[in-house]
């Protein structure tokens, strides 16, 4: 049986990058949230603070360690499975993955040992210091990985000579047309992905009754966060979208499962877009409301699908349903905001209810509507790595045959499935092991008790799991 | 005019042989592991090495998106014709990465699993690397500036010998990294294990030394050609390796590391004395696999600027870290 290199390699791309990418996510966020509460601490020295500190800082390391394995395999993706993409986008990725190495990779690592082994070695202002720097390496990274993203969205400021890109203005490139809404909405996304894990787990603990007065605080601040954060996403996405019917109207016309291009279109609730058949088998919508959203007038001209040859076009029904599923979840979120604002008013926050139990079930919600999204805009690509410029079938690596791709997918899958799932284990005791009643606090740098058991023996038996309450098991 | 080419070959040079020295002795402390004396010594081994190995490893994720950015050729033919090999070391990566949080949070009964898993992934990864090496030697099919040999190419007898040379290397530098930061029981044990270490090192060197100039007829005319200073790099590793047997005979701390890096810098020359200007040998030098001039000067600003901060705080990081790591010192 012949296996197709570039459907295999697509497959496996998709596959790694889905994986790394609800790590950065989410650490992106908490690292900003453990850098926030290590200046409470300095500022107030209030333990409260110290104690979310620390707990998250533990959750922190598990998903930062698998958030780097994986992340190495994506650097090496490129050369191995995409040499051809490799080679003629050389001129402007490989300087843009290099100062993502050496103005963030390093930052965050160095500062990372600091940061989780050095809390008894170094003054608090240094550790704080050191909490601060892997947030901002977090940032910088951010940053740098979009632009080469959107660069192969939006890809500006080159000219290609003998099949290779050459990069004529560095700011246009780095600072491509869709950079600015990628990266906010991705940063943002990362926010609201912290916060719902922070706020699922503190309303999990205050339910149990654990450690009430620090997680009060935490459910507190991240439903601040989640009220402003989440309408703001939407009013963010929507800017992207018009972004993306400027610079990749085929990419929208498939989100709104649009195939001729019409004036009046209508927003489509639910629709079985087909590729066979260049249109929807079956489709409801409220007329001319696409057209609003998208152009501010009723009869506004939004662009179809089949502008481009069916050859060229994404697969259709992938895009418009996981762009429905990220913008539901949105709207979602939106409600949990506005829900925690009314039990705030009624100064019912803190009262176990349905909204605590509920919250821990929305800690999904955020690594769905990102991973949702990512498959949105990277499939709305199609067939291109470059877009207009670069196709999937050119830049395969010519060497590869199906086989080797297949082992090296079936290889990967097994090797994620272990580590997945016993990281997302560990993750798992880490919070049923519950927060760290008693924190040894010396101002002075080195007076710190050594705590031989908080890491050295299994969580279980260590001895800040003992005062939690009975039913944790 | 500047030759960007040539700054960029040694800057690349540098991400390398700083990746060998440094990841090479948390690497090393891995392949250690069966052979510890007790478990404890194992828990002391791994926090000698906790607060480092993410950093040391960005020199091999930087060695990859350096040779993009400034030799894309390089990046374009190896990484293709090193396939299955490339999924082997990023597997065994992966294993010994994760294992460093995982180890500390499993059961005591799991504890095993995780411990095998650092030591088997510290191994396959050391394995591969050398592996590479040997590819390297051997030089790699091309047409057009496309890789066009098969998938198992760099699988030979070979470079098998070169990738367990690497293996037992890094397990030297891993046990006088011991040496230096660990006491008692542990260091002992360590001060033992490196004679034997060094001397499997030497009888692989051996080998190789007799070989390679039989594989490949441009590294033999290299060597015996009328450029005979190049016979000091054998001969500076030849005196590195007699100081570390020296400063074990005498219980020396830190003279055994700082050794033993000497010898992987004075073979590492010579490897490259051997190939120079080949980057993809045998058909392409330096100048063929770089990138645009203006792509090779846009990064080096960045990374002349940078790249001293970086050393900075990582030398800072190892001062945090100075001393010796004891029983029972604790995890965050």
């Amino acid at each position: 049986m012949e296996f197709d290199p570039v459907l295999i390699s697509r497959i496996q791309f998709a596959f790694i990058i889905s994986f790394h990418a609800i790590f950065p996510v989410f650490t992106i966020g908490l690292a900003s949230y453990v850098a926030l509460l290590e200046s409470l601490h300095f500022k107030t020295g209030n333990p409260a603070w110290a104690q979310l500190s620390r707990f998250w800082t533990k959750v922190f390391a598990v998903a930062f360690g698998m958030g780097v394995v994986s992340g190495i395999v994506m650097s090496f993706q490129f050369g191995t499975n995409w040499s051809n993409f490799s080679q003629a986008t050389a001129n402007f990725l490989g300087p843009i993955l290099s100062y993502e190495v050496v103005t963030a990779f390093f930052l965050e690592a160095a500062f990372l040992g600091v940061l989780l082994f050095g809390r008894d070695k170094v003054p608090r202002g240094t550790h704080l210091f050191a909490a601060c720097m892997v947030a901002l390496g977090t940032f910088i990274s951010a940053f740098w990985i979009l632009s080469a993203n959107s660069w192969m969205h939006t890809p500006a400021g080159f000219e290609v000579r003998d099949g290779m890109f050459h990069v004529t203005s560095w700011m246009e490139a780095i600072f491509n047309p869709s950079l600015p809404y990628r990266f906010t909405h991705m940063v943002v996304a990362s926010f609201l992905t912290g916060s719902f894990v922070v706020a699922g787990v503190s309303a999990w603990y205050l339910l149990k009754g654990h450690m009430v007065e620090a997680n009060k605080k935490a459910l507190s601040m991240c439903l601040w966060m989640i009220l402003f954060l989440a309408p703001a996403q939407a009013v963010i996405g929507d800017f992207h979208g018009l972004n993306t019917m400027e610079y990749q109207p085929t990419k929208l016309a498939a989100m709104e499962g649009n195939w001729e291009t019409q004036a009046g279109a209508p927003l489509l609730l639910f629709a079985l877009p087909s590729k066979d058949a260049q249109g929807n088998l079956f489709e409801v919508g409220i007329p001319n409301l696409a057209s609003i959203v998208l152009t501010h007038h009723a009869d506004g001209v939004v662009p179809g699908i089949n502008e481009a040859s069916p050859a060229e076009q994404p697969p259709a029904s992938i895009v418009f349903w996981t762009f429905r599923a990220m913008v539901g979840i949105g709207f979602l979120m939106i409600g949990v905001g506005l829900w925690g604002l009314v039990l705030r008013l009624r100064r019912q926050l803190y009262e176990p209810g349905i909204f605590h139990r509920l919250m821990p079930l929305m800690i999904a919600a955020p690594f769905i509507a990102v991973v949702a999204g990512w498959f949105t805009t990277e499939s709305g690509r199609a067939p291109w790595l470059v877009y207009g410029m670069v196709s999937f079938s050119e830049g395969i690596t010519p060497s590869l045959t199906g086989w080797m791709a297949l082992t090296s997918l079936i290889g990967y899958m097994a090797v994620y499935a272990v580590i997945y799932s016993a990281g997302g284990y560990y993750l798992w005791r880490v919070v049923k092991g519950g927060m760290e009643d008693s924190v040894p606090d010396n101002d002075e740098a080195g007076a710190h008790p050594k705590r031989p058991l908080s890491g050295g023996g299994p969580i279980g038996n260590a001895t800040p799991a003992a005062p939690l309450k009975g039913d944790w098991t | 005019m500047i030759d960007f080419t040539m700054i960029w070959a040694a800057i690349i040079a540098f991400g390398v042989i700083m990746y060998v020295l440094m990841d090479g002795f948390d690497l090393g402390v891995g392949i250690l592991y069966p052979f510890a004396p007790d478990e404890e010594s194992r828990d002391v081994m791994m926090n000698s090495v906790a607060p480092f190995w993410d950093g040391n490893e960005t020199w091999l994720v930087l060695g990859g998106a350096g040779l993009l950015g400034a030799f894309p050729l390089v990046y374009s033919v190896l990484l293709p014709a090193l396939y299955l090999g490339v999924f082997v070391l990023l597997a065994g990566l992966i294993f010994r990465g994760v294992a460093f949080e995982f180890r500390f949070k499993a059961s005591r009964e799991r504890k095993g699993y995780w411990s095998a898993a650092f030591c088997i992934g510290s191994g396959v990864a050391a394995l591969a690397q050398g592996i590479v090496v040997g590819s390297y030697i051997q030089g790699y099919q091309t047409e057009n500036m496309v890789y066009t040999g098969g998938a198992f190419d760099w699988l030979t007898p070979f470079t098998l010998v070169t990738g367990v040379g690497l293996l037992v290397g890094y397990a030297l530098l891993g046990s006088t990294w011991l040496i230096m930061k660990t006491e008692g029981a542990v260091q002992d044990w360590a001060y033992r294990m490196a004679p034997r270490l060094l001397a499997g090192l030497l009888g692989v060197f051996l080998i190789i030394s007799f070989w390679t100039p039989l594989v490949d007829e441009f590294v033999r005319d290299r060597w015996f050609s009328n450029l005979f200073v190049i016979w000091l790099l054998p001969a500076g590793a030849m005196g590195c390796a007699y100081l570390v047997m020296r400063a074990v005979r005498r219980r020396d701390e830190g003279v055994p590391f700082v050794a033993t890096m000497g010898l992987f810098i004075f073979t590492y020359l010579g490897l490259l004395a051997s190939k120079w200007p080949y980057v993809v040998p045998p058909d392409y030098t330096l100048y063929d696999a770089a990138s645009a001039p203006e792509s090779q000067a846009f990064l080096l600003v960045g990374v002349l600027f940078v790249i001293p901060v970086v050393l900075a705080y990582t030398a800072w990081t190892y001062w945090v870290f100075r001393g010796k790591v004891r029983v029972g010192d604790g995890y965050h």
